[in-house]
């Protein structure tokens, strides 16, 4: 029976193509918005989310609490030394403590000078291959400094590719960084972070000669050793942090965090400004079942006598109700159908964009089965739920007054 | 002894316009008898619509009694009505009545759906139909294509689906013309004769009511005389 409902429903819409169609687009304008913005929300989840994957769960990462945004320990009260790292290297459990310092520095070349990001690499190999192994970049050309390349650097791969510096840097030219020259030794391969791309590498010890930096660090990178209790790990560098930086617990100047942890955060402000993006859309959702709402009603006034014909042949107040709130569920999941095209072809739209600016395989827009199911079953539920009242008042005409129309 | 199959006992239908009340139907007793040929005659703002809805089952009195093969039926909710019509009761309207968007089968077929008969099961007994009343090579074609005469006798095909014991016929010829009205009371006429169907035909034209056994004449609201 409900199949034939359904036949008659579509019999019914299609008759009415246009009034049909224009119906149908408050629904897959609203439908169309949260696919697209679900999928490209996700793609851009996994984007962010996938540069901490490369960090792993078994590092913790130390920092000095700062005052406000900025580069880590950029704008900290009381910076972090070389002591806390040697205190925390004491700690049972830590394998390895590698501090991370992110400045800018004047850089020259070609006679243009500019400022730009500069990263310190650890002179011990370990530390070397933790750093590089979280920053996962490649080489595109020349090769990696090792310890032993004072008068080297490597660098991102926006100096090979613009011509802010008047033309293209590579491997080999000279540059000037800091006042002092030096060799490019290799250029990296354009990473899915923007803030590698124009990041420069230089061995530490040329590192705080260049800057001019003593005993500050902005950030430590412990390595926990293989099957030691991490948060067990985490409370003792507290422990020691506190005594080593005269605080008491409650008020830390220094937070100790696991890649867990900010992933967590980090998942937490992203859920956020998805769901409120996708509020936004379903406001278009709303204004689309009022659309239904409102056909249906016309249809019911021009099809009272329809209405009475199918009642005065048998129909029952539930049949009538049925027919009606079909055709509306029709009408919304139609309208998903459409919606949900359109969506996809959208994030497609916007992955192409994405692709071009931030380069290949950055922002993948995803589309899971269930977000595809969901819409339309959403859509279906709109249509419904905006056809009650009118299917309501339908079903529940006189047969006598509904053929006198 | 003729097996009484409608009786209509001290029927009243008042209806309330405003302050005032006007009585469609004043104390209107009539029997039908299964298999006859009946016709409800009477001028316009006679009554003879409001009786015929009473009979169909589509409207309730506010006073009297309806008894359907010996049931009482007028104190039923519009859902039971429902059964029982779809069953019991094919109607024939003026207006042919015919649903715009359906084919000439479809329309056939619907009666059945709200039946629940089978999607097989109804398109057979529909072209079967449709082949009586000679459409069965129209068959797919909406009422927007086919004749007046033609769309009359898909609504007497339809009328038959749910093989109901009687048939109302609200002025069948009303909308045609002479011949062509002549043509659809012939497969009327045969309905009674062949298929044994009981007939309750309102017509205003007392020469289609002629072609009845028995003519009930209405006016005011009250039976005036039974030929």
């Amino acid at each position: 029976m409900l199949r034939d409902y359904f036949f008659y429903a579509a019999k019914n819409l299609l008759k009415r193509k246009l009034r049909t169609w224009l119906t149908m687009i408050g629904i897959f304008i609203g439908i169309a918005a949260v696919v697209s913005l679900i999928s490209l929300g996700q793609g851009m989840r996994n984007a962010i989310l996938g540069q901490f994957e490369t960090l792993g769960t078994d590092k913790l990462t130390v920092e000095a609490s700062g005052t406000g945004f900025g580069p880590p320990g950029s704008t900290v009260i009381k910076p972090l030394t070389l002591d806390d790292r040697d205190a925390i290297e004491q700690v049972p459990g830590v394998e390895l403590v590698v501090n991370r310092m992110i400045r800018s520095v004047s850089f020259e070349y070609h006679d243009i000078r500019n400022f730009e990001g500069i990263t310190n690499l650890p002179e011990e190999d370990k530390e070397r291959a933790l750093v590089l192994d979280v920053l996962n970049v490649k080489l595109a050309e020349g090769k990696m400094i090792d310890s032993s390349d004072q008068g080297k650097v490597v660098l991102g791969s926006g100096f090979s590719r613009d011509t802010r510096y008047g033309k293209a840097i590579h491997a080999g030219n000279k540059v000037l960084i800091g006042g002092a020259a030096f060799e490019v030794a290799g250029v990296l391969k354009r990473s899915g972070n923007p803030f590698f791309n124009d990041i420069i590498l230089m061995n530490e010890a040329r590192f705080r000669e260049v800057l001019n930096i003593e005993e500050d660090v902005d950030l430590l990178v412990v390595q926990v050793k293989e099957g030691a209790d991490v948060p067990q790990v985490q409370a003792n560098i507290e422990k020691v942090m506190r005594r080593q930086r005269d605080v008491e617990k409650g008020k830390e100047d220094f937070t100790v965090q696991s890649p867990l942890q900010t992933l967590a955060t980090l998942d937490t402000i992203l859920t956020t400004v998805q769901t409120i993006l996708v509020g936004i859309a379903a406001i278009s959702l709303i204004v689309g079942g009022i659309g239904i709402m409102n056909t249906m009603y016309t249809s019911v006034l021009e099809r009272t006598r329809e209405i009475g014909i199918m009642k005065a042949i048998g129909a029952k107040n539930s049949d009538v109700l049925l027919i009606f709130l079909t055709e509306s569920g029709l009408l919304g999941m139609a309208g998903g159908l459409v919606g949900i095209a359109l969506g996809v072809g959208l994030a497609k739209l916007v992955e192409v964009a994405g692709a071009a600016a931030l380069g290949e395989g950055v922002l993948v827009a995803q589309f899971s089965m269930m977000l595809i199911i969901g819409s339309l079953l959403f859509s279906f539920i709109v249509g419904t739920v905006s056809g009650i009242v009118p299917s309501y008042q339908a079903s529940q005409l006189e047969p006598v007054d509904a053929l006198r129309k | 002894m003729k097996k009484t199959i409608i009786t209509l006992e001290d029927v009243w239908k008042i209806y309330v316009m405003g302050h005032v009340e006007v009585a469609a139907l004043q104390g209107v007793s009539l029997d039908v008898y299964q298999g006859e040929f009946v016709s409800i005659m009477g001028p316009s703002g006679s009554g003879k619509s409001t009786a015929v809805n009473m009979v169909g089952c589509l409207d309730i009195p506010t006073k009297g009694r309806i008894l359907l093969d010996g049931k009482d039926i007028s104190h039923l909710d519009e859902s039971d009505l429902a059964q029982i019509r779809g069953k019991k009761i094919g109607f024939i309207f003026q207006q042919f009545n015919l649903l715009p968007t359906l084919t000439a089968l479809e329309n056939v077929s619907l009666p059945m759906i709200f039946q629940g008969i089978p999607a097989d099961a109804r398109a057979a007994r529909a072209e079967q139909l449709l082949t009586i009343v000679q459409l069965k090579d129209r068959m797919n074609h909406r009422p927007s294509e086919l004749s007046g005469g033609q769309q009359q006798r898909v609504a007497i095909a339809r009328s038959l689906a749910n093989d109901p014991e009687v048939i109302l016929a609200d002025e069948p010829t009303g909308n045609l013309d002479t011949h062509t009205g002549e043509n659809v009371l012939d497969f009327l006429h045969e309905l009674n004769r062949k298929h044994k169907k009981t007939i309750v035909m309102v017509t205003h034209d007392p020469h289609l009511a002629k072609r009845a056994d028995r003519i009930i004449l209405l006016k005011d609201g009250q039976v005036v005389k039974k030929l």
